[in-house]
This record gives C-alpha cells, structure tokens and sequence, in this order.
C-alpha cells in the first residue's frame, strides 16, 4: 500500500496576525509559517496504516516557507519519501491551486490512498481533499476517523461522526481520498537527533508543477478583524424593574409575538 | 550422619573438623544468595549505556537516601533506584525515570561515585528518542526546537522586555564594535513575566556600574543545558551549534548569564564542542563590584538564600550570590538548615520544569513546597533566588502552601536593583 499525505503549511499563531497595507491578507513579512495540525494527524494515521499493513508513506507538499524542516520532520517520524512540488506558490497557496499541483504528482506515484487533513485555518471548508479527489476521479470521504484498510479487498473502512451522537460506518474503494480529522493516537514526538540526521542524510525529491488553468477562483477584496456590532447592556434596578424592562426589550425589538 | 542435598551443596547435619563438632548451618554460606537470583537484565540495560555505567557500581549503603530532595517527598534515591531495577523495574519504561531532578546532592555523598547526573540522562536519551517522554515534556523540546525556547514564545519577541528596562540595552550586533559583556538573558529571563522584570533590573544595575554590556537580542537561542539533562541531546547538540557560531561573530570580554544551567553548560559542556568561553554567573560579576553600587535606601528585610544546585553544587560558587546579599544596607541573612553543599532543589532541574503535572501523580508535595515550608519555618520574609527557574516555582509555592503574605520570593538583582532606587519609585509588596 502506497499512503500519500499531503502537507501544507499555515500561520503560526504564536506570532500576532497583522493585515498588509491593502487591507486585503495578512502581512506576509510578519508571518511565520507551521505545519497545518490536520496535516499533522493524518501524518500520524498514514503511520499507524503503515505500521498494520506495511507500505510506503509518501509526504508531498508545495515548495512554500519552511517546507524542508516539515518534509524533514515527517521523515525522521517515519515517512519513506517526501515529495516537494515546486513553483511560484504563494506562502498562503489556497486550496484550488494547490489540488491542481498536487494531482498530477498522486496520479504519478501510484498511489492507494490519500490521507488528507480534513481542514486548515485558511480551508476551513475542508475544500483541498474534495477538490484532489475530484482532479483524479476518485472517491472521497471526508471529516473521518476511525480507518481501516482491507488491502486484500481494496476497501478503506472509516467513521463520519454526525451530529446528536450518530455514527456512519462507509467502506470505499481504494485508490480514494480520505479528509482525516484525527489520528488513533496522538501524533508521535521527533527526536531532534533523528531530525538532524535526516537533513543530513535525506533527498527530498522535487518534482516542477504541471501549469494549471485558473478556475476562476474568488479573490478577497478586504481582510478584516471582527467588529463589534454592539455590546452587553447591562439592566438597573430590582428584580421587577429587570423583568420589565427586559420585557419591554424584547416587545421592542419585535421578539414577542404577545402585545404587552 | 545424615545429609542434604540442597542446590548443588550437600549440606551435613554436622561435621567434627579438628576434633570440634560444627553444626551443619556453616554449610550454609555456599549456598546461593538471593542475590544471585535477580535477573540482571533491567540492570544491564543501564550499565551497558555509556554514561550510565555508575549505577552498577551502588552497594547501597544509603547516604544518598537522606539527602535526595525526591526521596523526601516519594520513595526514590539512587540507592532506592539501583534496588528497584535490580529486582526487576525497568526504568525505560517506569515514571521513576523522570523525576530526578540532576541536583547532585546524591553523587556529593557517595563513597562509589553513583553519578545519577549521567545515568538520568543517558537512559532518558534512549526514551526520547522512541518518542516515549511525558508529552508535557516533548511539548517542551517541541517548543526549544521551533521557537528557541522552551515557553513557546515567538523568537521575534525574545528582546521585549528591554522596552521596560528605563535603561538603554544595546543588542551586539548593532553595535558593530567589541564589548566588554555580553549578557545571555537565557529564556525564563526573556519571557516569562517575573523573569523579564529581573533582567530589567540586571539591565539597571549594569548601567549603575558603568558596564559595557550588550544582549544578542533576537539571535539568542536557548543553550538547553535542562533539555540535555531531561534527555534530548539532539537538540542541546543542534543549539550548541548555533549559538557557538552566533558567540563566534562577536568579541567580547566576558559572557555574562543570569541562568546557573547555562553556565554550568557553557562552561562544562561547550568546551566539548570546541568552544571555551569566558563565561561567568551574573552573582560572579558583580560580586566584586558591589561595594561601588550607589545604594540610596536600606531594605529591612530578613532574607534567606536558596543555592541553585547547578550554580552551588554542580560549580562550587556559594560565595557571590551571599556576597551580594550583605552588600546591600539594611539586610538580615539568615541561612536554612538545608542550604550550600547540601542545598535542597527547587524541583526545576533535569527537566523538572516542564514535568509539574507529571511530577504531582508521583510526589507528596512539589519540591518548591518543601523548600518554601523550610524558607518560611526561618522567619525570613524574602526568598532570594538567582536562578531563573525558581521565581515561578517558588511564588507558586508559596500561594499553595498557604503562605501568601508571608514571604516574598526575589531575585538578587532585584533586591540590588531596589537598594539603589528611592523609595517612591518602588514597592517590594
């Protein structure tokens, strides 16, 4: 079984977000950048697999900051071959372009499944696994934990968590795309000596991004901090007097449907 | 004469030897001690480590037991340690591993040179790297390893704090000329909230003494001499690095820290790694220079002194630190049963610091705790400290044993630093 992960780095919120000048994103001089933590999990899920049913891990990621010391990471945790894509990507590559780059490089590495972190902080519609899945014509399933895989079979086994404490049990066929929402057991620690080795020792392989054709995409014409619409009121008075004026308040404002 | 076959001894009922009757019980000392019936293996796994050879040479004669600052508070000593893996403990895998705190009371009393200052480390190494530490503790080198500090603080941000200093602090590297000191902040100095109110006072009374000094600013890194202890030698290793190529640009006199880890670090370990540094305990600059202080008030206070194991123990300096102290007008020292050569710990060493919640399932009580108990039980009302480790733990304790009010917990420089400003500008409560 062959398991490519996809890693994609985000802001690090360990430093304050400040917006450019245009008021349009995020000041990129200020940022620094660390692995999405949904990456993160469906790292430590591609791992556990691994260790059940043997295989490969393939980590594959767009050539954004910091990337290497990630691709290092994840080898020293584990991973058999990390696979950089490189191009002009900006730092915060949004997950249309990202899909179209990293769908030639899965078709090409015959890959089995695709474990995705189900989200990011800049994806929080979980669109990167949808969008992949859809370039390579396989099947998907997102917001997943719990996988198992029938290698035999060809069929990956995982749980959709619904809301009122429900559970889906779906069965795919391999090759599929997976959005990981969280790992069996918490990610694994890399010693920094097995890290140091790795940079020392470890090729990242490279492979160009195919040019893809603008989808169109939407373009963000204001980046803002939440504003406040309006604050607490805090109601004077005893308790008779609160109930009035509360009442009073919501007759007001059009929330009772009984004339007071 | 009847006979027992015992083992591979044939033991007689009794036997006359030179015309004496023996009773059969001297047989007895052929027989297989108890001892021989551990299984070596758990031991083995120590011994066979490089760095943890000591512990097989224990024969457990205990001196260590009385003054282990953990066996005071939970059933440890290397003396205790060596008895449980010999019957069959394993200490990759036990929560034992981790509470050493390195503070070297024990290795000071005993006769066979025991050195749980190696042996913690070197199997703790092993553990580290199956990725099987307390997580709170891989948080910990997580966060050294990508932000350069243990807190988790931005980089960007590790100068912050001389923007409160009311002192001009220059950063070396904009000074594009040599100087006499660089001062190492270290971490708990430059971020965390007590810490960065004693580097301002460093900062302070620097400029009182005329010093030329100047902080690496944001090229300063961790030297994670704790991480090393707590078993992460990769990275102290990687940071040695850096901040030996980071020292190297400079010239400077002296290399000043306020943290005993990283002194005992750069002195006892960078020369490993190539570099022999000037380096010196901030209580070490300015002991000599104390009496050139212009102190402008008394401070009546009754202070007792808590010797950093890594600056006491560890590198043989009690002096400077007490110099200090009675320097400063108006000062009552009074010293705790436990203090210099046999100074109990603050629990931060070896990794301590970042082991809290783990250390509480396994400890009566925190170490800070019995230390403040003992600090309070003088009658001092100021802990004074010099590690930068133990403001956090000790103001902690003391709110926990219920002492708040009772005793205020300071760093040395911050007492200076108070002894030379008017009364109006600063309040020790």
């Amino acid at each position: 079984m062959n398991l490519l992960v996809p890693l994609k780095m985000v802001p690090d919120l360990v430093e304050e977000l400040t917006l450019n000048e245009a008021g349009t994103g995020l000041d990129r001089d200020a940022l620094t950048y660390k692995l999405n933590e949904f990456d993160d999990q469906a790292l430590e899920e591609a791992l556990e697999l691994k260790a059940l049913h043997g295989g490969t891990v393939i980590v594959a990621g767009l050539d954004t900051p910091d990337i290497d010391q990630v691709f290092y990471t994840a080898i020293a945790k584990g991973a058999d071959r990390a696979v950089k894509i490189t191009g002009q990507f900006d730092p915060l590559v949004d997950s249309w372009t990202a899909a179209a780059a990293m769908a030639p490089v899965v078709a090409s590495l015959e890959v089995d499944l695709v474990l995705a972190g189900v989200q990011a902080p800049d994806d929080l519609y979980g669109q990167l696994p949808v969008l992949l899945a859809g370039r390579l014509g396989w099947p998907h399933v997102s917001v997943v934990s719990g996988i198992e895989l029938d290698p035999q079979a060809r069929i990956a086994r995982c749980h959709q968590e619904y809301s009122g404490g429900v559970m889906a049990a779906m069965e795919t066929a391999l090759p599929a795309v997976l959005g990981v929402q969280a790992a069996r057991k918490t990610p694994r620690y890399a010693p920094i000596s097995r890290i140091r080795q790795v940079m020392k020792e470890a090729k990242l392989e490279e492979v160009a991004a195919a040019p893809a054709a603008d989808g169109g995409r939407p373009k963000v014409r204001r980046l803002f901090k939440p504003e406040s619409q309006g604050h607490a009121r805090m109601l004077e008075g005893d308790v008779t007097s609160q109930i009035e004026q509360l009442v009073g308040l919501l007759a007001e404002r059009g929330l009772l449907k009984v004339r007071v | 004469m009847s006979e027992i076959e015992k083992e591979r001894i044939r033991e007689k009922e009794s036997v006359v030897v030179e015309g004496i009757t023996l009773t059969g019980q001297w047989n007895r000392m052929f027989e297989q001690r108890v001892v021989w019936d551990y299984d070596p293996t758990n031991l083995e796994k120590v011994v066979n480590l490089a760095g943890g050879e000591s512990l097989g040479w224990c024969y457990q004669c205990g001196k260590c037991t009385g003054v282990c600052p953990v066996d005071h508070v939970g059933s440890y000593s290397p003396r205790k340690i060596f008895s449980k893996v010999r019957s069959g403990l394993d200490l990759f895998t036990d929560p034992d591993l981790w509470l050493c705190t390195t503070c070297g009371n024990c290795l000071r009393v005993c006769p066979k040179g025991v050195d749980m200052l190696q042996i913690m480390p070197a199997v703790r190494e092993q553990v580290v790297a199956s990725g099987a530490a307390p997580p709170e503790l891989q948080q910990a080198f997580e966060n050294t390893f990508r932000y350069g500090n243990p807190l988790g603080e931005p980089a960007r941000k590790r100068a912050d704090w001389t923007k409160e200093a009311g002192v001009p602090v220059p950063v070396v590297s904009q000074l594009k000329r040599p100087v006499d000191v660089v001062f190492y902040v270290e971490c708990y100095w430059s971020y965390h909230l007590r810490g960065k109110q004693a580097a301002q006072a460093m900062a302070r009374t620097l400029h009182r003494l005329g010093i030329d000094f100047a902080i690496l600013g944001m090229e300063e890194k961790c030297v994670c001499d704790t991480q090393r202890a707590a078993g992460e030698k990769g990275l102290f290793e990687l940071f040695t690095e850096q901040n030996i190529a980071t020292l190297g640009k400079y010239q400077f006199t002296t290399l000043m820290t306020p943290d005993p880890h990283a002194f005992n670090a750069f002195k006892n370990e960078y020369p490993k790694y190539g570099a022999t540094l000037p380096v010196v305990h901030y209580t070490q600059l300015l002991a000599p220079l104390v009496a050139t202080l212009p102190f402008v008030r008394e401070l009546p206070y009754r202070v007792t002194f808590h010797d950093p194991c890594y600056l006491g123990r560890q590198n043989g300096e009690y002096e400077s630190p007490r110099q200090l102290l009675k320097a400063i007008p108006g000062l009552q020292v009074i010293e705790m049963l436990r203090c210099r050569e046999n100074g109990y710990c603050c629990g931060g060493g070896g990794g301590g610091m970042w082991l809290g919640s783990f250390a509480a399932g396994h400890e009566s009580e925190r170490l800070s705790e019995r230390r403040v108990k003992e600090a309070v039980s003088t009658g001092a009302d100021v802990l004074a400290v010099c590690c930068p480790f133990e403001v956090s733990l000790f103001e902690d304790a003391v709110k926990t044993t219920g002492n708040s009010g009772k005793l205020i917990v300071r760093d040395i420089v911050e007492l200076l630093d108070e002894a030379c400003t008017p009364k109006t500008e600063v309040s020790i409560a």
